[in-house]
């Protein structure tokens, strides 16, 4: 399709620069539209740096008959069909010419000795799908569209401003957002930005959790603060907790998949609490448990089988790694110069940090929580064959006109669980459709920026001016750090792996005690340059919001789906290999489908969230009609 | 095994050294102890202060974020484990950019000069224009090794020819127009990145003492980057020299 470049001078706002800002950013700037990108970071640091594995795409180099479809089946099901189906099928159908461009921009991907790209394997999928460059795609992905965005800075398309946080989204009267309110994280000054579409790439709230894979700077506080301000966030119960991540003080580091998809092997040691050395305990004294519960995909489960049976192996079995918490996962059978080519980032960082070298030793790895499936909600609009209609001003549209989301903030494409090497996916999909549609928001929206009263902005600035005086003033007993370690454990606690009715319940009561505790926090610091208590004070109440509506939307959820697994609430296992066999099974998943088969909608109150549970639109015509999922 | 982290800290606003105890935990590192502060801002002797500042992101080694001096090293703070620090620790912020507070600086003239040497490759667009060049796997194993540049300052931080007044623009931005003039479409414009690294402050301004390749934390050979650079642009100079071609910026070649 075909923009008008002829450029009225419009300007659109990005906030975040991680793979969705930065290719939103892209795509509005190659139409010679002028971008401010907002960042904590110089965006060349965004946390998609973290992401290891590679990025999915149907391309099928490997004679197994791939197809795109096949990728939106097996992520669909992955997600245990909480996802609407045509952006999902437009993602997958993409993802072939997503991975092309990739490597047009000069990103570095492993090569087949016959020059042309290689692909690896990954959970939830029979099928060589994944792209990779070594094990640090992620960060080689970002750099590239990095390097293109910089690029437009120096034609003067896109001004970025890092070192910026984004307080809020500015509403007018019509309810419409014309721009943001951010502060210069260096000199606190607090300013206020006119714009005719504002698109929001902030990536998820790992932070709530305390120590997760996350980055430090995945406090999820813009999509917090957007929530409060009428942004419906969706889906807040889903949080994937990636199976293999190293257990540390200050994060857990992740352990991309895709050491299992290059053969490594999850076990423990079949005598409980040996104390040998991994690598000196023999083949037959080890238990290969996911591979002989599930033979077909064995260590490739997608992830939350996986981290849910190392979760039960351990807590519920006492058969953790020397009496610990952790459980091998072992790529010593590998040869060594294999292990540097393909997965050499991680061989690094397991040796850096553990002081082990994983060549030689099975990794010592323990779930951890690494992405939220839920986030901002966003809608779409198909045609009647159930394609996206292109440009139009729906597709990644929060429920606020003018207010756009991609990436991990966004909720859209992963449903009840995100299979590996389709975020870095999603994130560039989202950028790719979001930007254009935003162009064409702003071309259609009777007012343009221009048109944004100085009075409104001012008022917005100025109301953050204040809000901000007040916590310089801080001066109470309470820590706001300790608090949100103390949130993040509390959130692990209760919300990842096994979630039980009585402590969410309780853990509801200590999010609001915790809110409390927050109004008797004191400062800590009082500088006007970078004071980053002052800025943690803030982001702080809003990753309590965020996990108080996760909470809420958890309790409320009684049904075990992807991430989401309640002992309670879990449907018998079919009496036949194939569920659709067992008539009495087929009957109890309907009535749990046609209940529960729905998005939950958070809306922020003043007396708390207001969870509401809506259909998926996108089943009255689906694309795939969704099926018990089992990966035995 | 003392019970105890002692860890010494350059303040600034106003400048100052503090030192700050903490309970030892097992696999703590630079900055879960700063961490640690953070939640009881105390000094040794008792006295408030308020939780020094840092640059961190991904505590992973792959951001570059929370480079600082520490033990009087350039490295990443996330990867400097304290059971492999000697005590007391010092912490002190990179001294060849602009102190912002405390541990944290500004590094933009990295990210300007990317800009100047054009490090990116110019695509015609993001529109489905299927698969990039071929390359063999050899190729790729040496830009990848480039490509993991995290932009983190190491590199510039122990050169000699690098200080808040000298122009000389670092291994990092040179080891980068290898990497682009190293692609087989990122080739077609190696000229101008090559004469962006001409003037004053271009690869002919390294010293040639090498404390950037010590330093870099992702082992990039930085050194052969310079010394392929300073190759590629003599040659550049000599081609610009002879053809007087300087305005049109594409390659002629040499038979």
């Amino acid at each position: 399709m075909r923009y008008d470049a002829r450029a009225m001078p419009e300007r659109y706002i990005v906030v975040g620069g991680g793979l969705a800002g930065l290719m939103t950013v892209i795509k509005l700037a190659e139409a010679g539209k002028h971008v401010d990108v907002f960042s904590i970071v110089p965006v060349k640091r965004s946390h998609s740096v973290c992401a290891q594995g590679g990025i999915n795409g149907a391309v099928n180099t490997k004679g197994e008959g791939d197809h795109p479809d096949i990728h939106v089946k097996d992520t669909l099901k992955g997600g245990d069909f909480l996802a609407e189906q045509p952006p999902v099928r437009g993602m997958c159908h993409a993802a072939p010419q997503i991975i092309y461009l990739l490597d047009r921009m000069g990103v570095p991907f492993n090569r087949t000795s016959e020059g042309l790209l290689d692909f690896r394997r990954f959970g939830g999928t029979l099928h060589h799908r994944t792209a990779f460059a070594g094990a640090s795609t992620g960060q080689q992905l970002l750099y590239a569209l990095d390097e293109q965005v910089r690029r437009y800075e120096s034609e003067g398309l896109v001004r970025k401003f890092e070192y910026w946080e984004y307080l809020s989204f500015i509403k007018d009267e019509q309810g419409a957002c014309r721009g943001i309110a951010a502060i210069d994280l260096r000199t606190m000054q607090i300013e206020a930005f006119a714009a005719d579409a504002v698109c929001l790439a902030t990536g998820g709230p790992g932070i709530v959790y305390g120590r997760s894979t996350n980055s430090t700077i995945n406090t999820g506080s813009a999509n917090g603060r957007s929530y409060m301000d009428g942004a419906i966030y969706a889906n807040a119960e889903f949080v994937q907790v990636h199976p293999t991540a190293i257990p540390g003080e200050d994060k857990h580091r992740l352990m991309s998949e895709s050491a299992r998809g290059e053969g490594g092997r999850v076990w423990v040691p079949k005598q409980k609490g040996d104390k040998r050395l991994g690598r000196e305990i023999p083949e037959n004294e080890r238990w290969y448990f996911l591979e002989e519960k599930y033979p077909k995909y064995g260590n490739l489960v997608p992830r939350d089988v996986g981290s849910r049976e190392i979760f039960s192996v351990v807590k519920d079995l006492g058969m953790g790694v020397g009496g610990e918490d952790v459980v091998y996962l072992d790529v010593t059978h590998i040869p060594a110069a294999t292990l540097d080519r393909k997965l050499g980032g991680i061989m690094e960082i397991y040796e850096k940090f553990q002081g082990v070298d994983p060549r030689k030793n099975p990794m010592k790895i323990f779930p951890a929580v690494h992405y939220s499936m839920g986030g901002l909600w966003v809608d779409y609009e198909a045609d009647g064959k159930n394609d996206l209609v292109p440009g139009s001003p729906r597709q990644q549209s929060t429920n606020i006109p003018g207010l756009y989301a991609t990436g991990e903030c966004d909720y859209a494409y992963h449903g009840a669980n995100r299979l590996g090497a389709n975020s870095l996916l999603s994130c560039i999909y989202a950028g790719m459709i979001g930007g254009p549609a935003m162009i064409s928001h702003a071309r259609n929206a009777a007012p343009k920026k221009g048109d944004v009263p100085a009075s409104l902005l001012q008022g917005a600035k100025g109301q953050w001016a204040e809000r901000f005086d007040k916590i310089y003033k801080m001066e109470g007993p309470e820590n706001p750090y300790l608090i949100g370690q103390q949130m993040g454990e509390l959130m692990v606690k209760v919300s990842t792996v096994v979630k039980k009715n009585p402590e969410l319940d309780d853990a509801v009561v200590k999010i609001q005690e915790m809110k409390e505790r927050w109004k008797k926090c004191s400062v800590l610091d009082t500088g006007r340059t970078l004071n980053q208590s002052a800025t943690y004070l803030n982001q702080l109440w809003n990753m309590l919001e965020i996990a108080h509506l996760n909470l809420v939307a958890s309790r409320l959820r009684d049904e075990s789906r992807g991430s989401h697994y309640k002992p309670e609430f879990v449907l018998p296992k079919p009496k036949t290999s194939r569920p659709q066999d067992d008539k009495e099974f087929m009957a109890a998943w309907k009535a749990r489908n046609d209940k529960w088969l729905k998005n939950s909608m958070g809306k922020w109150t003043s007396q708390g969230p207001s969870v509401l549970f809506q259909d998926l639109q996108s089943l009255k015509n689906p694309i795939l009609a969704p099926e018990p999922r089992h990966y035995d | 095994m003392t019970e105890k982290v002692v860890v010494r800290i350059e303040r600034s606003h106003p400048h100052r050294w503090e030192e700050f105890h903490v309970e030892r935990r097992p696999n703590a590192n630079v900055i879960s102890v700063l961490m640690q502060i953070q939640r009881n801002p105390l000094t040794a002797d008792g006295q408030r202060t308020s939780p020094p500042s840092w640059d961190a992101a991904c505590l992973e080694e792959v951001c570059g974020s929370c480079t600082m001096n520490v033990n009087g090293r350039v490295r990443q703070a996330c990867s400097a484990l304290i059971d492999h620090l000697e005590q007391p620790i010092t912490l002190s912020p990179m001294k060849k950019f602009p102190l912002v507070r405390d541990l944290a600086v500004d590094r933009q003239k990295m990210f300007d000069a990317l800009k100047r040497v054009r490090a990116w490759i110019p695509i015609d667009g993001t529109y489905d224009l299927g698969p990039g060049p071929r390359q063999a796997p050899e190729d790729q194993e040496i830009n990848y090794v480039l490509s993991t540049c995290m932009t983190c300052g190491c590199c510039l931080e122990v050169c000699p020819q690098v200080g808040e007044s000298a122009a000389f623009i670092g291994a990092a931005a040179i080891s980068q127009t290898r990497l682009f003039n190293n692609h087989p479409t990122g080739r077609m414009n190696a000229s101008e990145r090559l004469r962006a690294l001409m003037p004053e402050g271009g690869v002919a301004d390294c010293g040639k003492a090498a404390n950037c390749v010590q330093a870099c934390p992702k082992n990039i050979p930085l050194t052969s980057s310079i010394a392929e650079m300073a190759r590629q642009t003599t040659r550049q100079a000599l081609r610009d020299w002879f053809f007087h071609d300087e305005s049109k910026g594409s390659v002629i070649t040499v038979a």
